[in-house]
């Protein structure tokens, strides 16, 4: 049981990592990496949501979905989009500088493909609740680490002489290929002798 | 952006504030594939086309699948436009785009099986594809239905043209086919990192330099006009 | 990203100026109804072609892995014991299921499950078709993989992988070198560990079904 979690949890930050492999989020990945501070708490605010999001669809599949799974999908982005209004609402009020810190970006975590994706994904897997929590905590972790990464290399960038042409979003690109590439280097973590 | 055009015979319809400027359809159709290319020019829609642009026939399913939700919900959008509220504006627009989108998934599911196992999630993902949302904000929810649905036949063929670019130099380089056929013999190597996610991300970010090299060249070849 | 703003949750206003929040929340109503409706029109049209090419991957499976029985019977698993009767509330595709194979003369010829483990990448998942007598593998098919391109992927694709394991009695151990020991397999060389992951999964699928096959035979079901 604990290794099956322990799995579900290295795999899904290391060898399938939400960013790097599997290609989710990158909207917040490419535009908000440009800062170390913001990155890693868009970060954390995604993971919040992730996991939210990760109870409720538990909830959706197990009680009102079996009978009508036409519907997913919609139910899915109403609980999604409703979870960040809440979320924003809550940070708004107990955490106001972090608020006007992330902006515009709070809002755009609803069409954040991360969150339906794993919505997708853990119907698909048929994780149980806990499973699911453990799944969308190594999501969010595995996007954190992403943004901070490249957050953190970017922020070198921007006094670095760079030719024109690659600026925007070429040279990002490349370095994020460069970055799946070193993660590539965690396949084979789950397997024992 | 101005509201202040000479009316083209087009635009019958009064002005919106916000709306795009009256133009012929066709300019509408073409701006999708060339000018405001959703890839390409408009750096969106980007998750989907790295993800699954290892195989050529990824990228025809996928762009089809694409195109059908953009043409139809830009439709009925711009149809329904006047009776939606604005304050649920957003709300419904996700809310059609779901139907649509369940739609084709469900129906890729049935007569295209396969296709739909390979493309995996990312056909529901097309919901949250920012490609689709951001036209019906800012075009389809503005125009009459036939602008919009130009507008939407332009944008998903530029969409699924980037997608086909990047299918092609992955699934030549990556695996030595097109379309599942082998197209250099039994001895070509293929270079397996090309289908693997780096690979998405490196040729994404050729194409990038390579937008970005043709932009530098024009904005050369202008300063040299005016100098 | 465009700038357009997000309020994608349907709050209606408190306050609505121009429009109450009756006529909101009517909208939004009456848009879920018809969409509801058009999904539902859809699902049933388009379930029949699911469901069928569904069932016919997994029976082409089943009877690859039994090596084409003359019958196919199924069992359902139910609160970790197998059961004739399908669980309630769970739809056919679904539930977890054990497939037996019987010959002509309805003995039973080998049972076929599905069993999956972590390989290099993903999970490895596999239709695992064994002799439940004497945990003797019959075959067995890889229904999803996602292992390295042209390395890994070998077990699925290099088509003298599988005929290694005929034979074989779980648990099945892995080693670099030809064998021909009753309960050892070669692994491919350059895919050691996509490789082992098929054997992990193997004995597992045995380890897991032969006792709850054994505990129904014993309660008396056939």
């Amino acid at each position: 049981m604990i290794s099956n979690l322990a799995w579900i949890f290295f795999s899904t930050l290391l060898i399938n990592n939400f960013t790097l492999a599997m290609f989710l989020g990158l909207c917040s990945f490419f535009g908000v990496t440009t800062k170390m501070d913001t990155g890693w708490r868009l970060g954390a605010a995604n993971t919040f949501v992730l996991v939210m999001t990760a109870v409720s669809v538990w909830f959706l599949n197990t009680f009102v979905l079996a009978q009508a799974p036409y519907l997913r999908t919609i139910a899915f982005i109403v609980v999604i989009a409703s979870l960040v209004q809440v979320v924003e609402m809550a940070i708004k009020k107990f955490l106001p500088v972090l608020f006007r810190e992330l902006g515009i970006y709070l809002p755009l975590i609803t069409t954040n493909c991360a969150i339906l994706a794993l919505a997708l994904f853990q119907t698909t897997r048929k994780y149980n609740l806990i499973e699911g929590i453990v799944f969308a905590l190594g999501a969010g972790l595995g996007l954190t680490l992403a943004l901070t990464l490249m957050a953190s290399i970017r922020e070198r960038l921007d006094v670095a002489d760079i030719p024109a042409m690659a600026k925007r979003m070429g040279l990002v690109l490349i370095i994020a290929a460069c970055m799946s590439m070193a993660f590539m280097g965690f396949a084979g973590m789950g397997a024992t002798g | 952006m101005t509201t202040e055009l000479a009316v083209a015979p087009e635009a019958a319809e009064p002005l919106v504030p916000g709306a795009p400027p009256p133009a012929p359809l066709t300019l509408d159709f073409w701006r999708g594939i060339a000018d405001d290319n959703p890839v390409m020019i408009q750096m969106l829609g980007l998750c989907p086309t790295m993800a699954i642009s290892n195989q050529v026939s990824n990228g025809l399913g996928m762009g089809a699948a694409t195109i059908f939700v953009l043409v139809c919900s830009s439709f009925i959008i711009s149809v329904l436009r006047k009776i939606i509220p604005n304050e649920v504006r957003l709300a419904t627009y996700i809310l059609i785009i779901a139907t649509f989108v369940t739609v084709a998934d469900l129906v890729m599911q049935a007569y295209f099986p396969v296709l739909s196992k390979t493309l995996g999630p990312f056909v529901p993902l097309i919901v949250v594809n920012c490609i689709i949302l951001g036209r019906a904000e800012a075009f389809a929810g503005k125009v009459g239905p036939l602008r919009a649905v130009a507008d939407g036949l332009g944008q998903g063929l530029g969409f699924m043209l980037a997608l086909l670019i990047m299918c092609a130099f992955r699934e030549v380089v990556g695996s030595g086919m097109f379309l599942g056929h082998p197209l250099f013999g039994p001895n070509y190597e293929p270079q397996i990192f090309m289908i693997m996610p780096p690979g998405g991300f490196l040729t994404m970010g050729l194409m990038f330099l390579a937008m970005g090299w043709w932009g530098e060249r024009k904005k050369a070849r202008l300063a040299e006009a005016i100098a | 990203m465009s700038g357009h703003e997000h309020g994608s949750a349907p709050a209606p206003m408190v306050e609505g100026a121009e429009v109450s929040s009756v006529r909101l929340l009517a909208t939004l109503a009456i848009f879920g109804a018809l969409a509801g409706a058009i999904l539902a029109y859809t699902y049933g049209k388009t379930l029949p072609a699911i469901e069928k090419f569904a069932g016919e991957k997994v029976e082409a499976a089943v009877r690859e892995v039994l090596r084409d029985p003359a019958r196919l019977d199924t069992l359902y698993l139910v609160k970790d014991k197998l059961s004739r009767t399908r669980p309630a509330g769970v739809a056919v595709g679904d539930a977890t299921k054990m497939f037996i194979g019987l010959d002509a003369n309805g003995a039973r010829t080998g049972v076929a499950v599905e069993e999956a483990a972590p390989g290099f990448a993903a999970d490895v998942k596999l239709m695992v078709g064994f002799d439940p007598a004497t945990g003797a593998l019959i075959g067995f098919k890889v229904l999803a993989q996602t292992e390295t391109p042209g390395l890994g992927d070998k077990i699925e694709k290099d088509t003298t992988f599988a005929p290694r394991f005929n034979g074989k009695v779980a648990p099945i151990k892995g080693t670099k070198n030809a064998t021909t020991d009753a309960s050892t397999v070669q692994t491919i060389t350059g895919a050691t560990i996509s490789s082992k992951a098929v054997i992990k999964v193997i004995n597992k699928a045995v380890a897991t079904w032969q006792p709850r096959l054994a505990a129904f035979v014993k309660e008396g079901g056939q």
